[in-house]
């Protein structure tokens, strides 16, 4: 017994040692997301887009394996997410944190980072005001603000001149109402009213019989996507308002491709404007699609958070890169300051002064394909776009 | 004018969608004293089921409805004899955990079953038309509704009242002991009263569906509300169920057009001073 634990001790410790010269290369990357409950598919998206760049990039950079740590956060919560991140540095080590769903749950990371040494990269999170408050995030989704604002123009440019805004009662509702507000009014148009929802209205008839009561010519909307988004769609065809010539515009969200089975025909037309579609037409998207596909395990599960994934990897591999393995947040992220390359959504770089990404920002009406399906069809684009929400402050 | 008429049909149709799903509930905490948390699961398994037939298999609406009620009635019957059975007349503490871990065990068999996405259930033709009603246009699905609601109502209140099958389910919840003394089959009397609340709860599930569609959380999101409307008009009583679905149907629906940044502020504090002033629900039994 005695010898045996003796062998066993030895064992132990040769492992430990032979883990120590042998995986001293191994980078460890922790990803903070939604994998279970009410938004696991947006997990799954992460996941999706991660595992699809590690397939078309391979494991490793310079020499230097990279590990995966995957962290459950079903809801938004953000003194969890803060415990999940420390645990993650701490415990598991990692160089690098990624993911990251909602916003709350990002800001609760930022006052880490510093101390840490590490950086973050944000697949989601899409409030403005994450970027100002640490140097160590950099950004590789959107903001609302971002593609909200080009539809002020094209609602003006469709000959509309009287919205009427409404919007879920919570932070990104409101910041697209204000978004959308100033755009279009600097383009010349006027919202004549802002209805604020509660985040769960089920019924929204009586939302329809409003925004026909106030005269506008068109509706702004947005909604988080998913069961309320279907509410909307549906009441707006089923009380007319679309018989009525109200037009209809809402950033992407509110057509992510996963909900567009579930919204069917009462979706065609509706016009949205976002940073990616799954129909993107582009080598780059190709490749994508098949290897998110093949990682997600169905194609109509794919959406918008994983393309946030698969470029926050690009950002994570690039830094590794820079800083040849070694751990250096501030280095990090100033080698991928100013980076540009061709993501699957289109020509795309981060901004050296925000951190945040500039992109392609696409007006999509929701068409049928040649297999029946409906899809989120690009009809114009609006290059280079950056965070309108970063630039006013 | 006009438009006060045409929230009170939107208001209507929300409380009548309410009143299929919840009369089910009201049932079972009413006659059968049992709190039935996994009430709102049973119409999600529904919602499912015709969502899969009618989408993927491709069958018609009414077959929808028809196999969603079926499957979802033999799905609880193993259930009831295994479960519900050993929680008749169990303090209502035991009630509560243990439909409520049934209603997350439902939540997490269908989502594996038949994924994490938002189902919808295709509406026919002639349903998925707005029909103009004078007034405004209205969904024809609306109309509907209402009327399912309404015979939904009608039968009830028939079968408990006026048939043989009511007197003797009556007499067993009044008091079982002596009901099965007098050749009563009390067992089986349950068993169908608690198929027929299940049955209702996935017509309502299914018909609902437009007004709370059918997604993976389905059963804790509503639980709330079907419990509110059971307890505000007197769990048991049928007219107590319409009377509180058109009513909080009507609140909800009136605050939401009027003021809807308020969220649901009107549709509680509307509940608060109901139960304060009717501590029974409207038409709850003294017991």
């Amino acid at each position: 017994m005695k010898v045996s634990k003796k062998v066993l001790g030895a064992a132990i410790g040769a492992l430990l040692a032979g883990t120590v010269s042998a995986y001293a290369d191994t980078i460890k990357v922790g990803i903070i997301g939604p994998f279970s409950g009410p938004f696991a598919l947006q997990g799954k998206n992460f996941q999706a887009g991660v595992e699809a760049y590690m397939a078309l990039n391979g494991k490793s950079v310079k020499g230097h394996d990279i590990e995966v740590i995957y962290r459950d956060l079903p809801t938004a919560n953000p003194a969890q997410s803060r415990a999940l991140a420390q645990e993650l540095v701490v415990k598991d080590k990692v160089q690098y944190l990624g993911g990251v769903y909602f916003t709350p749950d990002a800001m609760a990371i930022t006052p880490l980072l510093k101390q840490a040494n590490v950086p973050l990269v944000i697949f989601n999170a899409a409030t403005s005001a994450i970027m100002t408050q640490s140097p160590l995030v950099v950004r590789t989704s959107f903001t609302t603000a971002q593609t909200t604002s080009p539809l002020g123009k094209i609602a003006v440019d469709r000959g509309v001149k009287k919205v009427i805004s409404a919007v879920s009662d919570y932070g990104p509702g409101v910041d697209a109402e204000a978004a959308f507000k100033k755009a279009f009014e600097s383009a010349g148009g006027q919202v004549v009213e802002a209805i604020r929802m509660p985040l769960n209205t089920n019924d929204f008839s009586p939302i329809m019989q409003r925004i026909r009561d106030s005269g506008a010519e068109a509706v702004f909307a947005f909604l988080p996507s998913g069961p309320t988004t279907l509410g909307f769609v549906k009441a707006y065809n089923e009380t007319g308002l679309k018989q009525a010539g109200i037009k209809f515009f809402a950033p992407g969200d509110l057509t992510q491709e996963s909900d567009l089975p579930a919204l069917g025909d009462g979706a065609l037309g509706l016009l949205t404007t976002f940073h990616y579609a799954v129909s993107h037409d582009s080598p780059e998207n190709k490749k994508f699609v098949e290897a998110a596909t093949k990682a997600i395990g169905g194609a109509d599960q794919l959406s918008f958070p994983s393309v946030g994934a698969y470029d926050g990897m690009h950002v994570i591999y690039k830094m590794i890169e820079a800083t040849d393995g070694k751990q250096d947040a501030q280095k990090a992220v100033d080698a991928v300051k100013g980076l540009s390359w061709t993501s699957p959504r289109g020509p795309v770089s981060i901004d050296a002064e925000t951190r945040h990404i500039t992109e392609n920002i696409y007006l999509r009406e929701v068409a049928k394909g040649a297999d029946g399906k409906t899809y989120n069809k690009e009809i114009q684009t609006f290059p280079n776009q950056k965070d309108p929400g970063l630039a006013t402050q | 004018m006009q438009t006060i008429l045409s929230i009170a049909i939107d208001a209507f149709a929300y409380g009548m969608a309410l009143f299929i799903i919840c009369i089910g509930l009201s049932l079972t905490m009413g006659l059968m004293r049992v709190v039935n948390l996994a009430h709102g699961a049973f119409a999600m398994i529904a919602g499912y089921i015709a969502s899969y037939a009618a989408r993927d298999l491709g069958l018609g609406y009414a077959v929808a409805i028809f196999l969603a009620i079926i499957g979802t009635v033999i799905i609880s019957i193993p259930l009831e004899r295994l479960l519900y059975r050993r929680i008749y007349g169990s303090p209502e503490l035991t009630q509560v955990l243990m439909t409520i871990g049934i209603t997350f065990c439902i939540i997490g068999i269908t989502n594996y079953f038949f994924g994490p996405t938002l189902k919808t259930i295709p509406l026919p033709g002639s349903l998925s038309q707005p029909v103009d009603v004078g007034i405004r246009t209205i969904a024809g699905h609306r109309l509907f509704v209402m009327a399912c609601g309404l015979v939904v109502a009608g039968g009830l209140w028939y079968l408990i009242e006026k048939t043989d099958f009511g007197i003797k389910l009556r007499a067993t919840v009044d008091n079982a002991a002596m009901a099965d003394a007098l050749g009563v089959r009390t067992q089986v009397i349950y068993a169908i009263s608690f198929a027929i609340a299940i049955g209702l709860a996935a017509l309502g599930g299914v018909v609902g569906a437009e007004f709370l569609p059918i997604e993976p959380y389905y059963a804790l999101r509503y639980m709330v509300t079907f419990l509110v409307v059971v307890s505000v008009g007197g769990a048991g009583s049928i007219p107590g169920a319409v009377v509180a679905c058109l009513l909080l149907g009507a609140i909800d629906t009136t605050g939401r057009y009027l003021m809807p940044e308020f969220g649901n502020f009107f549709f509680y504090a509307a509940v608060v001073a109901i139960v304060c002033v009717f501590p029974r629900g409207f038409f709850g039994r003294a017991q």
